[in-house]
């Protein structure tokens, strides 16, 4: 099949193919009317649309009752209106707008999470890369992180005095655990082939650490952080209806005291969004990062 | 009589998993002249690639020593560059960068920025690799990664080239060109080759001495023929070449005749 060996440089122009065009007969019955973007972003946009009026019309027909202990869809929007139209509103102590509610949260949460990413990177490297500090602290590890959230809160209260380094810690140690251990998972399964590439190249410790590990295990790491920003945003929350002070927890808690119950269900909606938006943004950076080359 | 560029001296290896071990390779010993292009030969499980990985230093051989230029063997060194069976290119680097890694590495002091970029161009073309510098592995063929393993491991100027399998895992078009590819650049070179294969006519055409391995467990070198044919060699007029037959014909036998495959049940 093959002919003579290849000449490595070659000024020898290729033949050319002669380029045929095949004219495409008119497709008969469904004429494109819209441009390619837009039927695709309807494609993804009408389905959840459809889903999400079905369930406020559903809500809004079960609720309609003037005795019922929930409020329909129209009298949320209408209690609540003054916190929908003024988001900024600056007051006295807890009276404040939803987002500067919604912006003390999210500072506990990135002090915290930033701490948990740094350490439990960290630890999880020293895990999975040594024999030993996996057999001594992965039992440790195992028995810690299925301590709920909350259950640190009494004893980090104790120990710092305040609450808002408490919620912090609460943070910190909720999000920690599937940041170690992903961590860990991804760097025990390094390909042997990047350790031969390594060994053979002479890499030393701290080459091999930033042009073989890091990379080679960004996709796990990942995981872990994503697994985590959703679990700190979960634990904040709770964490913050019992220290008190500014942020999102504690508004719902405070709501409830004065029977807001539209109150509850607008934080709860804005709650459930931040926290959509912080696991896109983890997504994102994670696919910035890896450049999608998890593998060859 | 002066030392040989390359000797492996009564190799043995033998592998102890939980009390029962295994002897693989068995008092293999072989010299390599400098610019040789050897092929090494045998049965899937004849530890032809832990031989590999003995001179690579990527395993310890239980007894007896690797010399390169007179120096034992014992690490891993880009002296001795593999051109492993699976390409092994780290996926998130472009072809450029991941050649470029070994230049860095190798050339750090002895070659400036500037030079190592034109090296590392350098090799990408001899492997013709260049139109594809920024791409990523896992959007270029496997022929043009195995193209850029080449390139990698030719770019840290070995003493030895090794090649585990290079082709093993191509269809068979692209093969024939690599193998191609590979005898221009061992013209050019003058690199001396260690090549792992379990191909009969890409050992014949590629070598000047064929090592073929008894069957393992145990295994050692049963024979070793020379391949007395002119470079450049071309594989279409090869075909109907004598001496190539002759040679294509008792490689065969001795596989499927001598040393046939006892398959264990």
């Amino acid at each position: 099949m093959t002919a003579s060996p290849v000449p490595i440089r070659s000024n020898k122009k290729p033949p050319v193919a002669k380029i045929m065009t095949l004219s495409v007969p008119p497709k008969t019955g469904s004429p494109r009317r819209f441009p390619q973007w837009l039927t695709s972003l309807a494609a993804h946009v009408v389905p959840p649309v459809i889903t999400l009026v079905f369930l406020l019309v559903l809500w809004e027909i079960l609720c309609s009752s003037p005795t019922s202990s929930v409020p329909p869809p129209t009298r949320v929007v209408s209690e609540t209106w003054e916190l929908i139209a003024h988001p900024f509103y600056v007051g006295q102590g807890v009276d404040q707008g939803l987002f500067w509610h919604i912006l003390a949260s999210l500072k506990r949460v990135a002090l915290g999470y930033c701490l948990a990413a740094v350490a439990g990177i960290a630890l999880g490297t020293l895990v999975g890369q040594s024999e030993w500090a996996m057999r001594g602290l992965d039992p440790i590890f195992q028995v810690l992180r299925t301590v709920p959230p909350l259950a640190w809160l009494p004893l980090s209260l104790a120990a710092f005095k305040d609450g808002n380094p408490s919620a912090i810690f609460v943070i910190f140690i909720t999000a920690i655990w599937p940041i170690i251990i992903n961590t860990a998972v991804g760097i025990r399964n390094i390909p042997q082939d990047y350790q031969n590439v390594a060994r053979v190249l002479r890499l030393n410790q701290f080459e091999y650490f930033t042009k073989i590990m890091i990379p080679a295990a960004a996709p796990y790491i990942f995981t872990g952080l994503r697994i985590g920003i959703g679990l700190s945003w979960l634990a904040i929350v709770a964490a913050e209806m019992l220290i008190g002070g500014v942020g999102i927890g504690f508004f719902i808690w405070d709501a409830w005291n004065s029977s807001r119950i539209s109150d509850i269900i607008l934080a709860l909606i804005y709650v459930g969004i931040v926290g959509y938006l912080l696991d896109r943004a983890i997504a994102f950076i994670a696919r910035a990062v890896t450049r999608n080359t998890a593998s060859a | 009589m002066s030392k040989p560029y390359l000797s492996l001296e009564q190799i043995d290896m033998v592998f102890s998993r939980g009390g029962t071990s295994t002897q693989v390779l068995n008092q293999v010993s072989l010299n390599v002249e400098k610019g040789e292009f050897i092929s090494i030969i045998g049965h899937s499980g004849c530890g032809k690639s832990t031989l590999l990985n003995i001179v690579a230093g990527l395993t310890q051989a239980t007894r007896g020593v690797v010399f390169l230029e007179g120096n034992v063997v014992d690490t891993p060194g880009p002296d001795r560059a593999v051109v492993f069976q699976n390409h092994s290119l780290l996926p998130w680097l472009t072809v450029y960068e991941n050649v470029k890694l070994a230049v860095d590495k190798v050339f750090s002091s002895s070659k400036s920025r500037v030079e190592r970029h034109e090296w590392t161009m350098r090799n990408l073309e001899l492997v013709q690799m260049v139109h594809a510098r920024d791409k990523r592995p896992s959007e270029v063929s496997g022929g043009m990664k195995q193209r850029v393993g080449i390139a990698r491991a030719l770019a840290m100027e070995p003493k030895v080239l090794l090649l585990d399998e290079p082709f093993g895992a191509l269809d068979a078009l692209t093969r024939a060109h690599l193998q191609d590819q590979v005898m221009q650049i061992h013209t050019e070179l003058a690199n001396t080759v260690l090549m792992i294969t379990h191909d009969v006519d890409e050992a014949v055409l590629l070598s000047d001495r064929i090592v073929m391995m008894t069957n393992g467990p145990s295994a050692r070198i049963g024979e070793i023929l020379d391949v007395p044919l002119d470079r450049p060699r071309r594989r279409i007029e090869l075909a109907a070449d004598a001496t190539y037959i002759r040679c294509r014909s008792s490689v065969l036998k001795f596989l499927y005749e001598r040393h046939r495959l006892v398959e264990a049940a």
